[in-house]
């Protein structure tokens, strides 16, 4: 298994705090890795570190073996990295449809074009179709994002983000809100995109993901104290004692 | 509305055929009805509505609302007259050159403003306006602080001159229609698409891979140039490229005519145009303190009929 | 000889500079606590000039007219905010800009009708009229109480949001606005009250420079703007940076106006020097916003995260 990203030594400080602290991972190719730790861990850091709008202070993000550390979110998007949000991010105002079209714009040619209709460009548009064929939206087209259910937003954000074709998607708390039969569906929804991608899933649904994911990693305090399948995580001593402190402390 | 808002903006024929005709026409009306002399602020009208319609792709299209529109538009009246003043008189060089000096302004001023947001554009794109307006004022050789004459109006050739007030708002309208089709032909293009989603969700642009930054300056340029355009009308008008083209009120005044018009609709800020200088026009004649009047409306709109005034645009001006 | 007009610039640019700070303080207050941009705060300036002037050709005495613009500007200013701008608060910038500039229009136009089209003049106090001597530098004695008033006030207001309750909720406001509504206690009366105190600083303002400039019609619009660079280069929300931001670009500016002209006409040709020079003085300021920008987006002093 070949490494798409690989991530080594990334150090990202606020202040005297190190969110990041020398944070090491690598995410196969076709891979489906989890992230889980305890609230305030530096998912999130990290997570915003990978994608692009954050800059970490030290250390390196490489995806197929080039360096990305330095380059823009939109850079990152055209070389293969998507993201979706964990607080759900669309284009409101607008129809699923145009939300998707939009997304595809973005990957299939140049945006500086000034004077043909981009409404005459169909393949824009069939694009969109298919796209949300896969999220199961294809009835939803019409209808302004910001009604849409909350489910529905959230498999609306996937697509987004699947518009850019990417060979690596961070999925930040995909589940979150979610109620059990959203839930289920998203669940299934993720799996099925193994198909197309690797993925690299930020999710506080253990059973989830431990259902997922192939391997999985785990962030505490700036720092990743393991990695492994779920079984040798699920047995892991010192992941243990982290989860369920944290578990009986706070949430 | 549960369809979102559309991004494509169709022409509504039957309201702009119509128009097209009678504004056509209009010389001919007016000389009919022996009031030949409101060809003159018909005239500054359609300039301002070229001005207000290129800082509405800014503020209803781009969600940048810009208060230093006026930088550009006093740019284009500048070069004209000072183009005219080392004898560059011909429309075809000097109006096309007035673009792009504003374009190259905007350009400069974009580059900087832009990597702000908000509040902090509202005010740093206002500062550099001002800084336009004290960088023409200070030099003397051209006015200072009483503006540059026009030489004479800018030269056509063809046996045209812009002298003759017919020929001028004929021409006038030419430019107004051609701006504001080849802007209406941006708005519904990729480009203008990209835009649209800019003001809707920059993060969300930015993550399915555009170059936001990039765009933004892009539509600034454009939005300048055109203004630029209108400028070098206006001086042409007034026979002066004057400081208080510059002036911040200037910028305001056009983000009323953007604003009254309506940001969501893409005629809206020509007839925003129409309606404020009509209302100088009238209300002017009534008393020398117009404005105070002007100033009321406004804040009444806002008070009491935020939703006609409330857009989508306005949604993103927020830090 | 060049180190007496140097001193004399540095004064006069830390006058110019505490004064901008008078309007740049109010503006960044309200902004911070309560995330409105107000235009007619140019405005407020301008009244407080007015009443000054008016109260002192009247009464013979400078000190009550300038007591009168205070008092006065602080009660026009409450009344705005309790009749029309708290209203606004919630409202998105544009709609916060277009509204006060609207009142801005008002205001030209009432003072207009009030006091017709010319301009006032605002008598100097007599004993302050004359010049003094400190060392070999002859300078204005009412320049010199500018810039006593204009320290005295910024320590004042200091001590105000640093030590006091107000001040505290001001800076809970600026750094994290729920958190003020949260706490909820009379949130509304402290808005009144920061904007009064926003109006009186302005009327200070109006009242020190009123005799050095016109009292006219739009006194108010370019310092407004200047104020408006003053904050952002300072950050928006911060007193602290609006101080430091003021003091900068009053320096900067009046170095500028000084120095420039007179380094240019050494290396140019007069004809370019002349026209050069100025324009040059007049946007070193706003390159020194952009520069600011450049390097730190949000001002030298970030009120919030």
């Amino acid at each position: 298994m070949s490494d798409l990203l690989v991530i080594g030594g990334l150090v990202k400080r606020f202040g005297g705090l190190a969110a990041t602290d020398g944070v090491d991972l690598a995410v196969g190719e076709g891979e489906l890795h989890a992230l889980i730790g305890p609230n305030g861990a530096g998912k999130t850091t990290l997570i915003s570190q990978i994608s692009g709008t954050l800059a970490p202070d030290a250390g390196h993000i490489r995806l197929q073996g080039q360096d990305i550390t330095r380059l823009t979110m939109h850079e990152r998007v055209a070389r293969g990295l998507a993201r979706s949000f964990q607080v759900t991010s669309l284009f409101r105002g607008f129809s699923v449809r145009d939300n998707l079209a939009l997304a595809v714009q973005a990957r299939s040619g140049s945006s500086f074009r000034f004077f043909a209709p981009a409404r005459n460009e169909r393949a824009l548009f069939e694009e969109a179709d298919r796209l949300a064929q896969r999220v199961d939206l294809q009835d939803r087209l019409d209808t302004q994002a910001s009604v849409l259910a909350h489910g529905e937003q959230r498999r609306l954000e996937i697509a987004l983000a699947l518009a850019t074709r990417p060979r690596l998607l961070l999925l930040d708390e995909p589940l979150a809100g979610l109620g059990p039969e959203e839930s289920a569906r998203m669940v299934a929804l993720i799996e099925s995109l193994r198909a197309d991608c690797s993925l690299l899933l930020v999710e506080h649904d253990m059973d989830a993901v431990f259902r997922l994911a192939g391997r999985i990693s785990v962030l505490v305090a700036g720092k990743i104290i393991a990695t492994g399948t779920p079984e040798q995580i699920r047995n892991h001593a010192e992941v243990r004692r982290a989860y369920l402190g944290d578990e009986a402390v706070g949430a | 509305m549960a369809a979102g808002t559309p991004l494509h903006h169709a022409v509504r024929w039957a309201l702009v055929g119509p128009a097209l005709v009678l504004l056509a026409l209009l010389p001919v009306l007016l000389t009919a009805i022996d009031q030949p002399f409101y060809l003159v602020p018909a005239t500054r009208i359609l300039i301002y509505a070229i001005a207000a319609t290129s800082l509405n792709l800014l503020v209803g299209f781009g969600g940048m609302v810009s208060f230093g529109h006026a930088a550009f538009f006093g740019t284009g009246a500048y070069v004209t007259g000072i183009a005219a003043m080392h004898g560059l008189q011909s429309a075809w060089l000097a109006w096309p050159l007035a673009m792009v000096v504003a374009g190259v302004a905007a350009f400069a001023i974009g580059l900087v403003s832009l990597r702000t947001r908000g509040v902090y554009f509202i005010m740093i794109t206002l500062a550099f306006a001002q800084m336009m307006y004290y960088v023409f004022v200070s030099m003397k050789t051209y006015g200072g602080e009483d503006g540059l004459a026009l030489e004479s109006r800018s030269a056509l050739g063809f046996g045209l001159s812009l002298k003759s007030d017919t020929t001028f708002y004929y021409v006038t309208l030419v430019l107004a229609v051609l701006s504001i089709a080849v802007l209406w032909r941006v708005v519904n293009s990729r480009f203008g698409r990209t835009l649209q989603g800019i003001r809707e969700n920059e993060i969300r642009m930015e993550a399915v891979g555009f170059p936001v930054f990039r765009h933004k300056l892009a539509a600034f340029v454009i939005a300048g140039a055109v203004a630029g355009l209108a400028g070098a009308l206006a001086a042409n008008q007034t026979d002066m490229a004057s400081p208080a083209f510059l002036n911040w009120h200037q910028s305001g005044m056009l983000l009323i005519m953007v604003i009254l018009g309506g940001v969501h609709s893409f005629l809206g800020p020509a007839i925003g145009a129409a309606v404020l200088l009509l209302l100088e026009e009238f209300v002017g004649d009534m008393t020398t303190h117009w404005q105070f009047y002007v100033g009321a409306v406004l804040v009444a709109v806002v008070l009491f009929a935020p939703n006609g005034i409330a857009t989508l645009a306005v949604r993103r001006s927020r830090v | 000889m060049d180190a007496i007009l140097l001193v004399e610039q540095a004064l006069n640019g830390l006058q110019f500079g505490l004064m901008l700070f008078l309007l740049a303080a109010g503006l960044t207050l309200v902004f911070g606590i309560m995330d409105m941009i107000n235009l007619a705060h140019g405005s407020l300036y301008m009244v407080g000039a007015y009443l000054a002037a008016t109260v002192a050709t009247a009464t013979g005495s400078f000190l009550v007219g300038a007591a009168a613009a205070v008092v006065g500007t602080a009660v026009v200013g409450m009344l705005l905010e309790v009749t029309l701008l708290r209203r606004l608060y919630k409202r998105d910038h544009l709609h916060q800009v277009l509204a006060t500039f609207g009142l801005l229009l008002m205001a030209n136009e009432a003072v207009r009708m009030i006091w017709g089209p010319e301009a006032l003049s605002l008598p100097m106090p007599e004993a302050l009229a004359g010049p003094v001597e400190i060392g070999g530098l002859v300078y204005p004695a009412f320049r010199l109480m500018i810039i006593a008033v204009g320290i005295v006030v910024a320590v004042l207001l200091y001590v105000l949001v640093a030590h006091t309750r107000l001040g505290m909720l001001v800076r809970a406001g600026a750094s994290n606005r729920e958190m003020a509504r949260a706490m909820g206690v009379r949130v509304s009366t402290v808005f009144t009250l920061v904007f009064g105190i926003g109006a009186a600083l302005c009327a200070v303002a109006g009242a020190m420079l009123g005799p050095l400039l016109a009292v006219q019609v739009g006194m108010g619009e370019s310092i407004l703007i200047l104020a408006f660079v003053v904050i952002v280069i300072g950050g928006i929300g911060s007193v602290r940076g609006a101080f430091v931001g003021a003091v900068l670009v009053g320096m900067v500016d009046t170095f500028g106006r000084t120095l420039l002209p007179m380094s240019l006409r050494a290396v140019l040709p007069p004809q370019i020097a002349g026209n050069l020079g100025p324009a040059l003085a007049s946007i070193l300021i706003y390159v020194l916003m952009a520069g600011v920008l450049f390097w730190r987006p949000q001002g030298l002093f970030p009120a919030r995260g």
